[in-house]
């Protein structure tokens, strides 16, 4: 290398060198204490399609459904039928391309741990992670043969895990909107006469839903 | 008696619709009845309302007594007659208040800046109320240091000041089979735009040193629902802040008090409030709310996944249903728009349900991934208007249509609902929510 091409690669370097002292050494400010396996062990509850995470523990069917008719079919009916606007938990099969679609375990969940997940950190409702190990995985295997994803006599647990198939597993795709819907992006959106004149095709005052609130309609432009 | 309330409540019509023996639709009723009031006088704006012993040249009673002293008010509110400012929910929305949603009054608001207690809430196990000496955030998994940050701990650490939006994903998602709810505090009101300060997540994550497989976090709150989302790294080192301040005070308790996740850009069901725990991972854990709920049905029964970004929108927040226009001549149309995307780029806004567009004054700082304000000017004489705005962002995607979200999506997929919003103006300056075809 001449002096001079050494020279300017030594500038360009030079140049670079603040954008490579930020990203190869981040600060260490000291601060924060280390979370000690324990500590982590009490809190960290989440669960994987993959099963990471599961406790240890085991829980039949048959166990499950006498624990489901004590703790959740108040809010979701003894079959999962749901009671009031609580969410439904089994069937509707079939439905999801239809007009009216009902997503519950067994129609739209795609992974048993997206059940299990939930019950362990959620359910039931207002008295949250009160479900021994044994339990949780009783109730989730009950609610899974709500849906004929498992039959009377299944056990659910680590071992079993991967037993489990959920119907609507490939129901699922990564988020498309750049390409499915690559036709709103237009720099030059049209500003005249863009469309026939105009028609009211609905009116919300006719579906009449709205909340009656002797306060909510006391401004005005003025 | 006086009519000084326009137009008259809800609950008066619908007392008068109940007594009413008769087979006629309802909503041809209420529509006579909201009528019959109307515009006030030309040049008299407010007049209808006020008390001759206060207008000049009478003298009001605050000009000679004196009022509260500092201090009677350690905590500011609004004034008395501002009261029916207030966030509003639908209750047959969900099952029960603790897993609900409340919604801004935007009609109410002007600027970006929405005050710290009209901000909507959305709760999926009641408001946690956390001891901030009990508070723990928790950063684990794959890294090279467990770490557990007190709320002291974050504070110390080197921060920042973002505005930025938050909207729900299914902020207007009651209206994807048709026009519903009259106002937009109900169609558009789980919104809102407040200044956080907070510590780069970025920031925290390197403490703690993710390891060379980490690629997705479990972020989760400390509420009795425990809500946990996954959020790729990649947003995570971009712009996320672990907030602790809202417009310069601590966060609310209804807005995750102390600490909540800040997303830029993204659904707020991933803005982790009672943040407090953050696991490092390679794969999403596809929890329950973003398998069952937050997943958007298409009509071919597949569903998309991981639709995080809250594309470009608008909506004219005045006049609106719950704001009438009050006077004829000038007539200042406000609105807001944001995306999800980046800036706000244009804002137009049609009189005619969509024909013909004008570009609308954007006013106040035009931020990243956060709320304008924009104005139109006209002069109104009572002619009927279908009020239409339309925001463009810096990407250059522009808001659609409802029909053409429809044609692509269906109506089942609750989420995004993103479609421009029509507001049918009567002659009376009574303001209805409608569908245009």
């Amino acid at each position: 290398m001449s002096k001079w091409a050494s020279l300017v690669a030594g500038c360009a370097l030079l140049l670079a060198a603040p954008a490579f002292a930020q990203s190869a050494k981040p600060r260490n400010y000291g601060i924060g204490t280390p979370a000690t396996p324990q500590q982590i062990a009490g809190w960290d509850i989440d669960v994987r399609p993959d099963g990471e995470g599961l406790p240890p523990g085991k829980g039949s069917v048959k166990d499950g459904e006498k624990l489901f008719l004590e703790r959740c079919a108040a809010c979701h009916g003894e079959f999962g039928e749901s009671a009031g606007r609580w969410p439904q938990l089994a069937q509707g099969k079939g439905t999801l391309a239809t007009n009216d679609p009902v997503k519950t375990v067994g129609s739209y969940f795609p992974y048993a741990s997206s059940v299990f997940d939930y019950v362990r950190r959620a359910m039931p409702f207002g008295d949250a992670q009160s479900l021994t190990n044994d339990e949780l995985y009783a109730v989730v295997a009950f609610v899974l043969n709500l849906n004929d994803i498992v039959d009377d006599k299944f056990v659910l647990s680590k071992e079993t895990w991967n037993q489990v198939k959920m119907p609507n597993a490939d129901g699922f795709y990564n988020d498309d909107r750049e390409t499915a819907e690559k036709a709103f992006w237009n720099k030059n959106p049209c500003m005249k006469d863009c469309r026939a004149p105009v028609k009211i095709t609905g009116h919300a005052s006719v579906i009449d839903v709205t909340p009656d609130d002797k306060t909510a309609r006391k401004g005005g432009v003025e | 008696m006086p009519n000084r309330e326009w137009p008259r409540s809800m609950a008066t019509l619908r007392e008068d619709a109940m007594t009413e023996k008769t087979d006629a639709p309802r909503p041809s009723r209420r529509r006579f009845l909201t009528g019959a009031a109307g515009l006030v006088a030309a040049g008299a704006a407010g007049a209808a309302r006020a008390d001759e012993k206060n207008l000049p040249p009478n003298i009001a009673p605050w000009s000679k007594t004196l009022g509260d002293g500092v201090a009677v008010r350690p905590y500011g509110q609004p004034s008395k007659f501002e009261k029916d400012v207030i966030r509003r929910d639908v209750q047959w929305l969900t099952a029960s208040r603790e897993s609900s949603v409340s919604f801004t009054p935007l009609h109410e608001l002007d600027g970006i800046i929405t005050p710290n207690g009209l901000c909507f809430e959305r709760h999926h196990g009641g408001i946690a109320e956390v001891d901030p000496h009990d508070y723990r955030l928790m950063i684990h998994g794959l890294v090279d240091k467990p770490l557990i940050f007190t709320l002291e701990d974050l504070k110390r650490l080197p921060r920042v000041n973002r505005i930025y939006f938050l909207e729900c994903a299914a902020n207007s998602g009651m209206e994807w089979r048709g026009a519903q709810l009259n106002g937009c505090q109900y169609t558009h009101g789980m919104i809102h735009s407040v200044m956080y300060t907070g510590v780069p997540l970025k920031l925290l994550l390197e403490q703690a040193g993710v390891k060379p497989n980490g690629k997705w976090l479990l972020v989760e709150g400390g509420d009795a629902s425990g809500l946990d989302r996954s959020l790729p790294l990649d947003k995570a080192l971009d712009d996320c802040l672990v907030a602790y301040r809202m417009n310069g005070e601590m966060l609310r308790p209804e807005q995750g008090y102390p600490v909540r996740l800040v997303v830029p850009g993204w659904q707020g069901n991933i803005w982790i409030k009672w943040l407090r725990r953050i696991e490092v991972g390679d794969e999403p854990w596809y929890t329950r709310e973003e398998t069952s709920k937050y997943t958007d049905l298409m009509p071919n029964g597949k569903a998309r996944k991981f639709t995080f970004v809250m594309d470009a929108k608008s909506v004219i927040t005045s006049p609106s249903p719950q704001a009438p226009i009050r006077n004829k001549g000038f007539l200042v149309i406000s609105g807001l728009a944001w995306s999800g995307r980046g800036k706000v780029a244009r804002v137009d806004v049609s009189l005619d349900g969509g024909r013909n567009w004008r570009t609308a004054k954007i006013d106040g700082p035009v931020l990243d991934k956060s709320l304008v304000r924009f104005y139109a000017e006209i002069e109104w004489n009572g002619e009927p208007l279908l009020l239409q705005s339309r925001a463009m962002d810096e990407t250059g995607y522009v808001q659609p249509t409802k029909d053409e979200l429809r044609a692509i999506r269906g109506v089942n997929s609750i989420y995004h609902n993103n479609g421009i919003q029509t507001w049918s103006v009567k002659a009376n300056g009574e303001v209805e929510n409608v569908e245009v075809g």
